[in-house]
């Protein structure tokens, strides 16, 4: 990050309302430094079966495509106009109103006119144009047709991987057309070429043989495990064990792996199973199934379900009821609108019905998986949590809406009610940044790498702004999220533009504020910080 | 250079049936053969551009919520905005389609030192739901030319349509909303700077196309008036598939009219003037938001290789066992005695 420039200086160049004087199908694709990301190496894409370029960079003169790439890029288009209701439809409909102009954070960070969620499928759309239609031939640009030429390959590689499938331009646009669906097709064409991203692709592999994103083998999930809970052990005092491929288990809880390793999820896994402790769950954790977000779905819808469907192979073997899932984004994109379709119908499950309050989950019954906010807001609702607020009185708490479980489930006050009941401290974000209009991180949709922070930061600054504006206005100093790119990402967002602010799960809040039969008295909360009037304690 | 190509297009346009007609006294071709030409293109183009989507499939339930979800019980969710049933779906579509909701929604975004700041930017959607009201009222006026007859419907719309009087002869609202609606998505696209450098030569074209129907419609009411007896009697016949020449002579402004529809209507199905019919396709807004309570069928959907736990296990038993992780054989037997039978 030393590279960045300062907050104060990364967007005086950026004005949203000055064009470049040149057609931008004349603008050249620049790989800038901190501006793209690295190509795959060869050997990710080989233990996948999948074709590549050998050894290249994005910034190499001349890529490696393969002789027949024309074709190749040809007919992989072809064959998703055709099995794709979407992905042709949106390419026909857009009259190019603008109105998803200004919604992409991408475009707000950098002003960028290939940014604008409506050049950004014209990317694509002139060349199905300048390709197979006669008008486009004919009429060339004046219709808004060009050539398929290496450059647009370059330029497609720069744009469509700097987009996070976050869908806000699909809320704002007349049509619905949904930016996300035309990503997730440019980058399969993309693929069929052999190109990816090393970022996204090794994490893939990872999920696909080892069985999570960061490749933790089960003895070391189990470790981490074990150290989150000596850690629980000291704040409360109270004594936890977590199944692990527990046959028989009611429930099968799946989780980000992030969520066993990496700070700040841990304390979201803290979280967790102090709540499961406390409740006196029936569940298991999977070290097989250990994956609950989708880095296939980033590269490939195939891949999308080659990874998740471990959580029902392993469902099945471990004869749970029915499966709960943890904070994440894609995850739920993928869990809620993909998983009845790719795995169902599931018969070897049962209607999900919390074996604390009794409620039947209707809304599930079909896929049979619920989210963990659900499930817990249903608790509370209840009155079955024993609750202390006060433990998180250190916190102003604001809450970020990931885009995924906003605009592709619908998840709005299920977190809410939570962090309502679990914190004394509750301020909303300016209402044009939050809920079905919430901003990505920036990072999402596996971008985050560490090559591309200066686009990360960009990005991430229409959502950065807002919290900066309620750390100023509130003191707000903690951002709840339920989602791991999220926990993963905007931490050095926030470092970078409001240090101040801390990045959490709900659930770590639930932990914070959970009472547990045979604790100790608490000075800090789950990340050892002092509890507010335990300042001199600790 | 945009604008300009489809100004001089639509005046090459103009210029054709005021030579065609008003030089060359070609009249048949003018007001039978290419309104039918162009109309059997609509109505033909229209049908396989709906057939082409609907046969394509939709592979996932992928509908956008902007709302909240039906989950539990006591927490209230969006019907609009994130429809649970069919009838939820369907009102949402209607808000859509004929409210343009997702529109309505629509935020301008400023930059200012180092704060983005939005705005409520209703522009764009005044402009066109102006725009395209009016064009349905209009449509629906016009009727009264193919009918015979007229419908009571007909005649109402048209009165409240008139309902002020406005000028001698009263012009229609309708006239007005639509030239205001037009001048401003035109003056949208000219003056928002995002707009016009992404908008083709095609996203103008319509704009002065319909600018030119609609001009010459209104000039034919109101200053260089036209035969309508014989306007009636053409397009009675045209709609009737009777096609007959008018007994008296009409002005050539009305062949230029008729041509310009004509034009439109061979343009639609195969421009972005297709949103009318696609907009009812889009599966983000047509599909409902209750993936996990009725599954998706997936038409192409095919199996896919994954790693599966036995070959999983294998991998990991050494340290499975140290770390005293259960190994489970059992399962492995089971399925592959279940594969064998398979």
């Amino acid at each position: 990050m030393s590279k960045l420039p300062k907050p104060d200086e990364l967007l005086s160049e950026v004005k949203l309302h000055d064009m470049p004087s040149n057609h931008w199908m004349d603008l050249k694709p620049e790989f800038k430094r901190g501006r793209y990301l690295y190509a795959v190496e060869p050997q990710v894409m080989e233990d996948l079966g999948r074709s590549h370029l050998g050894k290249w960079q994005p910034h190499d003169e001349k890529w490696p495509l393969p002789e027949n790439w024309k074709e190749i890029v040809r007919e992989a288009i072809k064959k998703r106009l055709e099995r794709n209701r979407a992905f042709k439809l949106f390419m026909d409909i857009c009259v190019r109103c603008g109105a998803c102009a200004d919604k992409c954070h991408f475009f707000l960070g950098t002003g960028d006119p290939k940014n604008m969620p409506v050049l950004r499928a014209e990317l694509i759309r002139s060349i199905i144009k300048g390709e197979f239609s006669t008008f486009g031939k004919l009429f060339g640009r004046l219709s808004g047709g060009r050539p398929l030429t290496e450059d647009v390959i370059k330029e497609w590689f720069l744009y469509f991987y700097q987009c996070t499938e976050c869908r806000r331009c699909s809320v704002f646009c007349p049509y619905g057309i949904d930016t996300a669906e035309v990503t997730i097709m440019m980058r399969e064409i993309l693929h069929e070429l052999g190109i990816a991203l090393d970022w996204a692709m090794k994490p893939l592999r990872n999920s696909h043989f080892i069985g999570n994103h960061l490749g933790l083998q089960p003895h070391t999930i189990k470790e981490n495990i074990e150290y989150l809970l000596y850690d629980i052990e000291q704040i409360t005092g109270v004594q936890i064990e977590v199944p692990i491929n527990r046959k028989g288990a009611e429930i099968l809880f799946v989780t980000p792996s992030a969520d066993f390793f990496a700070d700040p999820g841990i304390y979201t896994f803290m979280g967790y199973v102090l709540l499961f402790h406390h409740i006196g769950f029936d569940y298991t954790i999977s070290t097989y199934a250990s994956e609950g977000g989708n880095f296939g779905f980033f590269n490939s819808l195939e891949f999308a379900k080659k990874l998740h469907a471990k959580i029902y192979e392993e469902a099945k073997r471990l004869k749970v009821k029915w499966i709960l899932g943890g904070e994440c984004g894609h995850q739920w994109r993928v869990w809620h609108q993909y998983h009845n379709t790719f795995f169902g119908p599931f018969n070897y499950l049962e209607v999900p019905k919390s074996p604390i309050t009794g409620t039947v989950f209707e809304h599930a019954k079909d896929n049979k998986i619920v989210h963990i906010c659900e499930f817990t807001a249903d608790i509370i609702a209840h009155g079955k949590l024993k609750l202390d607020p006060s433990r998180n009185d250190h916190l102003v708490v604001t809450f970020h809406d990931s885009c995924n479980t906003s605009r592709a489930m619908g998840i709005f006050e299920e977190p809410r009610f939570i962090i309502k009941n679990v914190c004394n401290n509750f301020v909303e974000m300016p209402e044009n940044t939050i809920r079905e209009k919430t901003f990505c991180c920036g990072s999402g949709s596996g971008l985050n790498a560490d090559e591309f922070m200066d686009i990360r930061m960009r990005g991430g600054f229409p959502r950065a702004n807002a919290v900066e504006y309620v750390h100023k206005e509130y003191g707000v100093n903690t951002l709840a999220c339920i989602c791991a790119i999220d926990r993963a990402t905007l931490t050095p967002l926030m470092k970078y533009w409001v240090p101040e602010v801390a990045v959490s799960g709900v659930h770590e809040l639930v932990g914070n504020a959970l009472i547990m039969e045979g604790e100790k008295e608490r000075t800090t909360d789950l990340r050892y910080r002092p509890l507010k009037g335990k300042e001199g304690e600790v | 250079m945009n604008v300009l190509f489809s100004f001089i297009i639509t005046l090459v346009l103009v210029l054709i049936p005021v030579i065609g007609v008003g030089l060359l006294g070609l009249y048949s071709l003018f007001s039978i053969v290419i309104p039918y030409v162009a109309f059997l293109i609509f109505f033909f183009g229209l049908i396989y551009r709906i057939i082409d989507w609907a046969r394509s499939p939709q592979p996932f339930k992928i509908p956008t919520t902007c709302g909240q979800q039906k989950s539990l019980p006591w927490i209230k969710h969006s019907r609009l905005e994130s429809p649970f049933t069919m009838k939820e779906v369907c009102l949402r579509m209607f808000f859509e389609v004929f409210l343009f909701r997702s529109l309505f929604r629509n935020l301008r975004s400023d930059l200012v030192g180092k704060r983005l700041i939005y705005g409520s930017a209703k522009w764009l959607w005044l402009g066109a739901i102006l725009f395209h009201l009016s064009f349905l009222v209009i449509m629906l006026r016009h009727l009264r030319f193919f009918t015979h007859p007229v419908p009571s419907l007909v005649d109402i719309i048209a009165k409240v349509d008139g309902f002020f009087h406005l000028g001698i002869p009263p012009i229609y609202h309708t006239d007005l909303f639509i030239l205001a609606g037009l001048f401003l998505l035109l003056l949208r696209r000219l003056v928002d700077s995002k707009v016009k450098y992404l908008s083709h030569a095609s996203d103008y074209f319509p704009l002065f196309l319909i600018l030119g129907i609609v001009i010459s419609g209104i000039l034919m009411r109101t200053i260089f008036k036209v035969d309508v007896q014989a306007v009636k009697e053409l397009a009675y016949g045209l709609a009737t598939f009777s096609p007959v020449l008018p007994s008296h002579k009409i002005g050539v402004l009305f062949y230029i009219h008729l041509f310009l529809v004509s034009v439109l209507a061979a343009y639609f199905p195969f421009s972005k003037l297709v949103h009318m019919v696609g907009v009812f396709f889009s599966p983000t807004r047509n599909l409902p938001n209750n993936n996990r309570t009725e599954r998706h069928i997936n038409p192409w959907d095919y199996p896919v290789k994954y790693t599966t736990y036995c070959e999983w296990q294998e991998k990991f038993r050494d340290v499975m066992e140290e770390a005293g992780i259960p190994i489970d054989d059992e399962w492995c037997k089971e399925t592959a005695e279940a594969q064998k039978q398979a």
